[in-house]
This record gives structure tokens, sequence and C-alpha cells, in this order.
């Protein structure tokens, strides 16, 4: 135990608890490795923030870490292939999210070869930063954590990032998880490595690696690997929620990073130990995220750590751990304290899980119902972050959102120290999450408002930039239209301007016109006259047979003899379209009054 | 007594200054109120409320000519948050302007559509992409769910679909205990 003394100064932050730690059941047995499944399901929310591309379709063959879907905007990660297979499936299927919601699955069918696609080590010690970290985005590598940050928007530092610490998070606070610690004791040489790069890419001077003083195979496993470098391990006690990261720089630096600002802005990066040795492979041997170390524990035969590939069905994690016990009712994804209950037997494990446990009521008594708050303030004390969740609470209950905003709900970290003192069992993260949730969807609608109104703002301006624009076309048509006749009637009549001017140049159109029309009137009477006169037929009955001529005649004649002799049929045709037109109109008109008379 | 009178008229001149100043300085453009209510209004454009748009029916608040329950988008919420800024009393949604509906979003089938333009035309905020005799869509992340377009559609090819619950817009539930029968009869 002598490699346990703590030379470095510990600064202990506010609260939390110490429930009991439940790690030693998976710690007994090395990180085991699974057989391929029949088939991996990849959800593509996996990560926080876009979902990313597609680039593959059904029935496409891929290889093992080939890229099937690639990071979409900033804040995204691609997803590569587990293994090589066909791809069978894109279709909704239920994700691990607490929602318990389908969401777009990449379903891919193992063909048993397990053949890499040609991976590319890159050379990190010689290579430009900048295009190193431009290249993590291919890597699909996020934080192993928990989080599931995209890694290559941390180490988006250009080479002058400021940030001189690096914290290597290996706490593993949260009881029943220990694939961290597993992986510290078999793998310490490739993290060391894994921090090298890291430390490289950020460009930072100093290297603290925090660990919980319940892992001290892990910690001498660290020590022993970092002898030869720069790198401090420092053994923090354990306390729930070490883990976090604020809580974590507060432990081993002391010092605290400002509520409104990120970590990198005061000059320090945290990674996880996992995150790191991601890093590591994928640089070393060009491999990118393909699986994770899971514990898979609880109320199952033989709780073991698996490195699991991502997209493996969650039932064959289990038979793997030898099968679920008597009187598992479910599984919780993530730790007791901040996991959540899988909404199904069969979902894929995704980047995010870290642990999976097997929940009987003998684990995890079904909680007493809730009893008022007495404002004893235990959460209070609790609470890591020194918020006042009895206050929150109460906001929360009440739907005073504003106030719960107030009151620094945001920086609530959803840890669940405070219901886990509460006396009156009082469920607080619930509380805490459903005021977050709906917080973030009022301000969705806001924005969505916000941005409604602009258009139609816009929409409204258009209009009537459309409105002044065509009134002003037609008063320019018409000004020229003007000036035109003016210029023709001028040249006609050849009067001046001058007197043009004073008849009114309206008045002068008018009467040209009418004169064309009377000319045009008199030339049409003219032709029918004539006509008449030689005793021409109309030209559409000049090439008809003699019989319809004879039937023509017949009816000029009866038509005559009704005194209709005037009007061509043609006339007629068109008057009586016209007359039930009017008609329609005319019952149109009475039946909306009709209708309005009604309202 | 002079020296009393001096100050309180050295004091009314000086304050005098100091608001005609301020009065200056400090101007607000329009009336802050009816941005205050524009604000709350959910911006949907459908005027439900019998004014053309949510701006003018801020102004009727504004003005006295509206009352405060009449916009079925916005929703119970919405009234009290009205009734709050407006400081009267709470009344429940006037069932005459329509009744609150979980949101939904326009959709147009495209196998009927005739690409007449009159939902283009009816649609507030721009939302429909199309062109005469072309084939319209709906840009469904900036619909408001006015429902404008459904009526003028002369072959009635547009529909509201409710959104659906996605894991990206689904909401923690309130803590609730749930109810287990302990005994049956």
């Amino acid at each position: 135990m002598n490699a346990l003394v703590n030379f470095a100064k510990i600064f202990k932050f506010h609260g939390g608890v110490h429930p009991p730690e439940n790690k030693a059941q998976s710690t007994q047995l090395a990180i085991g490795q699974l057989s391929l499944p029949d088939k991996l399901v990849l959800p593509l929310r996996q990560h926080v923030g876009n979902i990313p591309k597609i680039k593959i379709n059904v029935g496409d063959h891929v290889l093992k870490g080939e890229l099937i879907a690639e990071a979409e905007g900033t804040v995204s990660a691609a997803i590569h292939a587990p293994t090589s297979g066909t791809v069978t499936a894109i279709e909704d299927a239920i994700i691990p999210h607490p929602s318990g919601l389908p969401d777009r699955c990449i379903t891919i069918t193992p063909d048993g070869k397990d053949s890499w696609i040609e991976r590319k080590p890159q050379d990190w010690r010689n290579a430009d930063r900048k295009t190193l970290v431009a290249s993590l985005r291919l890597s699909g590598i996020v934080g192993l954590g928990g989080a599931t940050f995209p890694t290559h928007i941390k180490l988006r530092a250009d080479g002058k990032s400021g940030v001189h610490t690096l914290v290597i998070n290996a706490a593993e606070c949260e009881p029943y998880i220990t694939c961290d610690d597993m992986l510290m004791r078999e793998r310490s040489e490739q993290i060391v490595k894994g921090i090298e790069i890291a430390q490289y890419l950020l460009g930072a001077e100093k290297v603290v690696i925090g660990i919980e003083d319940n892992k001290p195979e892990a910690v001498v496993a660290m020590q022993t690997a970092t002898t030869n470098t720069a790198m401090q391990v420092i053994v923090v006690p354990t306390l729930y929620p070490s883990g976090d990261a604020r809580r974590l720089v507060h432990l081993v630096l002391g010092q605290e990073i400002p509520f409104d600002k990120r970590s990198t802005e005061v000059g320090l990066q945290v990674f996880n130990v996992a995150t790191v040795l991601a890093l590591y492979r994928y640089f070393e041997f060009g491999e990118p995220s393909l699986n994770r170390i899971v514990s898979m524990t609880g109320n199952v035969q033989t709780p073991q750590n698996f490195e699991v590939l991502f997209g493996t069905p969650l039932l064959h994690l289990v038979d793997a751990a030898g099968g679920i016990k008597s009187g598992t009712t479910h599984f919780i994804m993530g730790g007791p304290m901040m996991g959540f209950d899988l909404p199904d037997d069969n979902v894929p494990i995704t980047k995010a899980a870290n642990c999976i446990i097997a929940a009987s009521p003998t684990l995890f008594a079904p909680p007493p119902p809730a009893m008022p708050c007495i404002r004893c303030a235990r959460c209070a004390d609790a609470c890591p972050v020194s918020l006042q969740p009895q206050d929150l609470y109460w906001f929360a209950k009440s739907d005073n959102f504003e106030k719960a905003r107030d009151y620094k709900l945001f920086d609530c970290i959803e840890c669940g120290a405070c219901s886990y003192v509460c006396p009156s069992n009082i469920p607080l993260v619930q509380y805490y999450r459903y005021a977050k949730s709906e917080i973030i969807a009022a301000d969705r609608a806001k924005e969505a408002a916000d941005i409604a109104r602009e258009r139609n703002d816009f929409r409204l301006a258009r209009i009537e930039r459309e409105k002044l624009e065509r009134a002003a076309k037609h008063a320019e048509r018409a000004q020229a239209a003007k000036q035109t006749t003016a210029t023709a009637s001028n040249e006609l009549t050849g009067t001046t301007p001058e007197t043009n001017k004073d008849a009114g140049s309206g008045d002068a159109q008018k009467t040209e016109k009418q004169a064309a029309i009377a000319a045009a009137i008199e030339r049409a009477k003219a032709a029918k006259a004539a006509a008449a006169a030689v005793g021409e037929v109309p030209k559409n009955v000049m090439e008809t047979s003699s019989t319809v001529k004879a039937e023509i005649a017949e009816i000029e004649t009866r038509r005559a003899s009704v005194g209709l002799a005037e009007k061509s049929t043609i006339d007629e045709d068109k008057q009586a379209k016209i007359a039930a037109a009017i008609a329609r109109a005319k019952a149109q008109k009475a039946a909306a009054e009709a209708a309005k008379n009604k309202d | 007594m002079l020296t009393a009178l001096y100050i309180m008229l050295g004091l009314a001149l000086a304050l005098g200054v100091a608001l005609g100043y301020a009065a200056l300085k400090f101007k607000v453009e329009g009336d802050p109120l009816i941005a205050r209510i524009d604000a709350i209004l959910p911006q949907t454009q459908c005027g439900q409320c019998g004014y053309p748009g949510c701006k003018p029916y801020a102004t009727a608040i504004a003005n006295g000519e509206a009352d405060i329950n009449q916009c079925p988008p916005g929703g119970d919420a919405g009234v009290r948050a009205l009734a709050d800024l407006m400081g009267v009393e709470y009344k429940p949604l006037n069932a005459e302007n329509g009744v609150e509906k979980p949101k939904a979003v326009a959709f147009i089938d495209e196998d009927i559509c005739i690409g007449c333009t009159l939902c283009i035309q009816a649609c507030p905020v721009d939302a429909i992409l199309g062109a005469a005799k072309h084939m319209h869509t709906i840009i469904a992340s900036e619909c408001t769910g006015c429902e404008l377009c459904v009526a003028p559609c002369p072959v009635d090819c547009i529909t509201m679909e409710p959104i659906a619950e996605t894991p990206d817009n689904w909401k923690w539930k309130y803590p609730t205990i749930p109810i287990k029968p302990v005994m049956t009869l």
C-alpha cells in the first residue's frame, strides 16, 4: 500500500455521498472477449450533437472499420462498421435512450471473417497538429466516460489552445462500474501512450491523472506506467461524484471552473482514460472507434468486464456473463446513481454504455413512497455543486421554471446525491430532469417563434415592396404609352404639341380611336352590302353540299317567318351561353347571401 | 422663508432639466408593450384570434380592443403569461377562437398536388416551396402549423400531421407514483 501514499494535496469539494461501491463483483475476472453476434445494430444517435449522415445502402458489403456514417456539422461523430459483413437493414429500432423511442439504426450481419479495411496509422510525433485533429473527425471517437461528446471538438486546439494542464479522469466514482479500473490494470502502457498523444495535440505542459483510492491495483499499474514521464498520478478519496469533470479538477488542482465557462477557457482539459486509449489506437494502428469496455454486472451469474463491439445486442453480452439470475426484472445502463432503465432487453450496446446492471428487487429495492419535503436541507449538504436542491425541487414541482433557472438548475449535474440522502425519498433528480426538459422545450419553441416572426415580417415587407414595384411599373408603362400616342397623333394630325396639350392628350386619343372604330364599321358595312348585292353566301357555307345548302335555306326561311333573320346562329348560341352564365352567377350570389344570413 | 422658496425653485428647475434630458436621451421607439405581448404570442400567424397575425393581435390587446384569451395555439400557458403581463385576471381560452391542439405541421400529398400556388400565397411564413404547375412541398422546420394553407387547396392535398415524439424532442415526464393494486376483490 506504499504506492498509495499521497503526496499531492487534495482539495475536497462540497458535499458528496458514499454509496456502497459494489465494484468487487466485476473485477474478479480479466476483461473478456465476446464472440461475434448474429447481427450488429448501430444507432445513429450514439453521441452528443448532430445525427451523422449514412454513407452506405442496404445490401452493401462493408469491411471492419469502414465508415458507414459521416459526421454532419460541427458537433457530430462518425460511425464505422465494427466488423465485416453485409448491411441488412437501415430502419428504426429501439435504442438505449430513456425515452424508449425507436430511432434510425444500421443493421450489419457479420460474415464471420472480421476482415479489416486498409488501416492508416499516423506518425503523430512528426505530423502537423491541425491535420491530426482534423483527421480525428473521421475516427468516431467520443468521450467514453459516458458524456459521449465528440473528441475532435475537445482537441480542436490549433496548437494555441492555451490549455496548460490535461486532467485524466480515472476516478470512476459511480458504484458497480469497473470498466476504467480494469482497463488501467490491463492496458496502462497503452493509456499512457494515449495521454502522450492528447498532451501533444493540446500542447499541455502538465498532466495529472486522478484515480479514486478504491482502485489500488489500477493506481499501481498507472504509477508504474508513468514512472519515466512527467505525469502525476493523484489518488483521490472515494467520494461520489468525484468523477464529474469539474469535481475532479477541484480535487486535484484546487481550481473551481466558473459555472459559465468551459474548462478550456481556464486552460484545462479533461479526458477519460478509455478515450485516450481510443486516441492511441486510432493514431498508432489506424483503428477507428469500434468497441469499448463494458461492465456487465448486477444480477448475472459471472459479473465481468467485456470488450464489446458497438451494436452488439444486450442479450449477447448477458449470455457471455453466464446469463441472468432469477429475479432479474430489467437492465440499467450506466450506474445506479445516474443510469436509466433500458426500455428493452435487446437494445444494442452504444458508445455511451460503460456499464449494464441486471436489476432485481433484492439489489435495488423499489423506492418507498415519497413523503413531503421537510426542508431538512440534507440535500443541500450533499450537493456537490452547492445548489439549493430543496428550492429547485419546489420550483420544479410548481412549474416555476424561470425561478428554477435563476437558481441555476442547469448547473445541476444530475448526480443523484440529493435523492440518495433525502429522508423523504423524494425522487429529486426526476423533478430536475422534468424541469430541464420543459425549459429546453420552451426555449426551442421561443426560438422557432422568433424565426417565424422574422419570416412573417419579411414576407409582409416583400408583399409591400412588390406592390410598390408593380405600381411603379404601371405608372411607368402608362407614362410611356401616353408619350408614344401623343407623338403618334402629333405626327398624324400634324398639330403642334402645344395645341394637343390644350385639347388634352386623353381626349385626342379618344377621338382618334373613335374615328378609327367608325371607319372600320363603315368598311364592314360596305363590304356586307357589296356581298349582298352580288348574292354571295358567307364564306363558311361556301363549300357545303347542295343538300346542306337546301337545309340552310329551309332554316333561313323558317327563321325569317318568326322574325329572326337578322341574327346569325352563332350569336344565338353565344347568347344562350351568356344567359346561362348569368343565371349561374345569380344563383351563386343568392346562395352566398343565404349562407351569410344564416351566419 | 425666501431661502426655502429658492431651494424649491432651484430643485424644480434642476429636476425639470434632468427629466427633460432623460426624456430625450432614453426615448423608446415604438410601443414596448406591443413587443412584449408579441413576444408571448406563439407567432403561428394563424389568424384564429380574428386578427391578420400575431402582431396585429398584440396591438389590439395593447389598445384594449381584444381580450387575452383569443389565441388557441398559445394555449392555457399563453393566456396565463398574457394575464401576468397585462395585470388582468386569467380567463379560460375563448372557444369561439378554437381549441388548443397538439402542435402539427402541414403535409402536402405530392401525388395529388396540381401546382396551383394557392397555398404558397396563403403561407404567412413562406414555408412552402414550389412554383406554378410544379409540385409543392412544406419546409417542415419552418411550418408554424397555422393551417392557413389547408382551406385554399383546390384538391385537398394538404393535411396537418401532428409532430411525432422522437428521442430528440422527447421530454422527461413529471414524476408520478404508479398506482398498484394491492388487493383484488
